[in-house]
């Protein structure tokens, strides 16, 4: 039970005074972020990074994942309340959420959204404390061919597990590529695509692209609806939250079930969004009371929440242990850990132990503090929800704007920002979907690097990335999810064809 | 342009089909815009060193021109939900508009007055005239929040920010 001391050690590290008053700071932060239309998870924290670069790297890493935690909470209260899914993983939410806030019900929705969104969450960093240094130790035997052979999986699982059109993932995912390709080539100091540009000798930042892509994109899509805004009250009564509790103990089955398909959605780059709407089309298809959901039945306030957190959560495992982030958030993260020095992967956890648990328990008291600031302030986040669009657009904006020139003190930046604002207004309509695109600008170089390196190994030859038996089954696992959206649609034509005839 | 189906009952200016078809021929393009320099950097094996620079990005955008390819003819041939649905409503581009307009100026204005006296100046503007707040709220707002910000980045994080001639005349 090496892990149970070393997490020790970690409370130890994250239980100081001023670790816990950053904690409660990034939680409050995180639920206004997640609250306010035009900020997230993502582009919140890429737009506070720059801020914590004078803490110590424990400490920042620390109030960085409890704005994250904190817009996972915050997610909930919009889709309840409003109707509003405040981030994308809560869409699933708002289904029987809302219905049930219509009917009077929202202070027991509410509690349900924030306890399973907590289940989630603490299950998911259970198995990270267990599963992490397991896989950080196997994966410091990784060779190019099997990093490449995960960030295939990684993409190939966007590709499989997406809901939109499959060729609309890949296209997103290879202008991602393409836009990391930009700037100096690693390997042979080449010039690619800068065309004579100055400003593009260092390539695209994928921090601006995610202030851009998500807070301005955001920003334009809320102003389509014109800037009317209807807020309600929202209180949470004790009793409410106990007789709540005592319910949702008869939901267990749901729960594990939604933990499960979270943390597995997680770990292999599915995201929080898929898993949030797997687990709740399981859960309907599954729950004896199916026929009611969508009607306000609180098993659909479980499933997704616990599924998208427990996502959300685990999706910080494979960015510790391989370097290779499962969402833009953690991808967010990850380029901090960078700014710091750290190299996240494998050696992370023998070079920096200190810093690793010391983050790992943070996972723990964050959630927890999370859960007591959630219950406890709705009214609060709900009265921030009731400020007038026509402050916060322009706010919002000039948080954007500062976050963005803050990044590498440049203007140039700023300009960005706002192409990738209108790109990600056009492509939040057409469907296109904007994470596989942040993920492959943060990870372009390094699987083009591990790309080339095994080529280099091989002399050229693909047989590389079947030499042995585990590169060869983590490619098979990616070409089973490259081919899953094909199999599926022809399954659909097949049975569609047989149904007619029939 | 006349689309049915717009639940607002807004004429449409523009339909989900005729975006996807310019976004697929974008997409296109910038395939296309890779695939030159990749050649010109060289796409083949370089003896003794490996993979030449333009490798990677060259087959990366083979497979965006595919992509663009196969939504361009989904989009041409008409498959596909909700594409006789209008893409943006005449009243909603406006609205966008009014916010995306302001946003350009704002940035540009960034370079000449500095980033807290443009994000004044931005606020008020967009409170007052797009928000129809009043102006005295708009004041209140417009100042405290940027001198909220100098305070934090100047002198809490130490992180300065672009200054025009008006922090020049406080003495920063």
């Amino acid at each position: 039970m090496e892990e149970v001391a070393s997490l020790m050690q970690g409370f130890s590290i994250a239980l100081t005074p001023y670790n816990l008053a950053l904690m409660f700071i990034g939680i409050v932060l995180g639920v206004i972020i997640g609250v306010l239309p035009g900020l997230g998870g993502a582009n919140g924290v890429a737009i506070l990074l720059p801020l914590t670069f004078t803490m110590p790297p424990t400490s920042a890493i620390i109030m960085l994942s409890c704005i994250y935690w904190g817009a996972l909470f915050g997610g909930a209260i919009t889709s309840i309340l409003f109707n509003i899914p405040g981030e994308p993983w809560s869409v699933a939410t708002t289904f029987d959420g809302h219905p049930m806030a219509r009917k009077g019900q929202a202070d027991e929705a509410l509690t349900a959204a924030f306890t399973s969104s907590f289940v989630g969450a603490f299950v998911a960093v259970v198995v990270i404390t267990f599963l992490a240094p397991i896989i950080a130790r196997f994966a410091l035997k990784f060779g190019p061919a099997e990093f490449f052979s995960v960030f295939f999986l990684t993409f190939a699982s966007f590709v499989g597990m997406g809901r939109g059109s499959p060729w609309k993932t890949v296209a997103a995912m290879a202008l991602g590529f393409a836009l990391a390709a930009v700037g100096m080539d690693g390997v042979t100091g080449q010039l690619r695509m800068t065309f004579g540009y100055d400003q593009l000798l260092n390539g695209f930042d994928f921090l601006i692209a995610v202030i851009g892509l998500f807070g301005i994109g955001e920003i334009l899509s809320s102003m389509e609806d014109g800037l009317k805004f209807q807020g309600s009250q929202a209180k949470l009564r004790l009793r409410v939250v106990l007789t709540t509790w005592k319910k949702l103990l008869a939901y267990w089955s749901t729960s594990i079930r939604s933990c499960i398909i979270g943390c597995w959605m997680g770990i292999t780059p599915g995201g929080a969004t898929p898993a949030s709407f797997m687990s709740y089309g399981l859960a309907k298809r599954i729950s004896p009371r199916g026929n009611n959901f969508g009607k306000g039945e609180i098993e659909g306030v479980v499933a997704p929440e616990t599924a998208a957190h427990a996502a959300g959560t685990s999706a910080l495992l494979p960015m510790l242990t391989l370097g290779i982030p499962g969402s833009p958030t953690a991808a967010v993260l990850l380029g901090g850990l960078l700014i710091w020095g750290l190299q996240p992967g494998p050696l992370l956890f023998v070079e920096q132990k200190e810093f690793v648990w010391g983050l790992i328990a943070s996972m723990y008291l964050g959630n927890i503090v999370g859960l007591i600031v959630v219950l406890t302030c709705v009214p609060f986040f709900a009265a921030i929800l009731r400020v007038p669009f026509s402050i916060i657009a322009p706010v919002i904006l000039v948080i954007c704007a500062i976050g963005a020139y803050t990044v590498n003190n440049n203007m140039f930046d700023v300009w960005m920002m706002l192409v990738f604002g209108v790109v990600g207004y056009v492509f939040n309509k057409l469907q296109y979907p904007l994470a596989p695109l942040v993920l492959a600008i943060v990870l372009g170089d390094k699987a083009e690097e591990s790309f080339r390196q095994s080529m280099l190994l091989s002399q050229g030859s693909l047989n590389i990335f079947w030499a042995n038996p585990l590169v060869a089954s983590i490619m098979t696992l990616g070409l089973l999810m490259l081919l899953w959206p094909l199999a599926s649609s022809l399954r659909a034509r097949f049975g569609a064809s047989r149904s007619a005839t029939a | 342009m006349h689309e049915q189906g717009d639940a607002t009952d807004e004429p449409a200016l523009v339909s989900n089909r005729v975006m996807e078809i310019v976004v697929a021929l974008l997409l296109l393009g910038v395939s296309a815009i890779i695939i030159t320099d990749s050649v010109r950097l060289g796409i083949g094996w370089a003896e003794g060193e490996g993979p030449r620079a333009g490798y990677f990005p060259f087959y990366i955008a083979v497979v965006l021109g595919t992509a663009s390819i196969a939504i361009l003819l989904k989009a041409v041939m008409g498959k596909g939900e909700g594409l006789s649905e209008a893409f943006v409503s005449r009243p909603a581009f406006m609205r966008v508009i009014t916010v995306l307009l302001p946003a350009i100026a704002y940035v540009g204005a960034v370079q000449f007055l500095g980033i807290y006296a443009a994000s004044a100046a931005f606020i008020l503007f967009f409170m007052i005239f797009v928000g129809g707040e009043s102006v005295l709220r708009a004041i209140c707002v417009g100042l405290a929040v940027p001198v909220f910000f100098f305070f934090m980045f100047e002198k809490w994080f130490l992180v300065p920010l672009p200054k025009g001639p008006i922090e020049a005349l406080l003495g920063y």
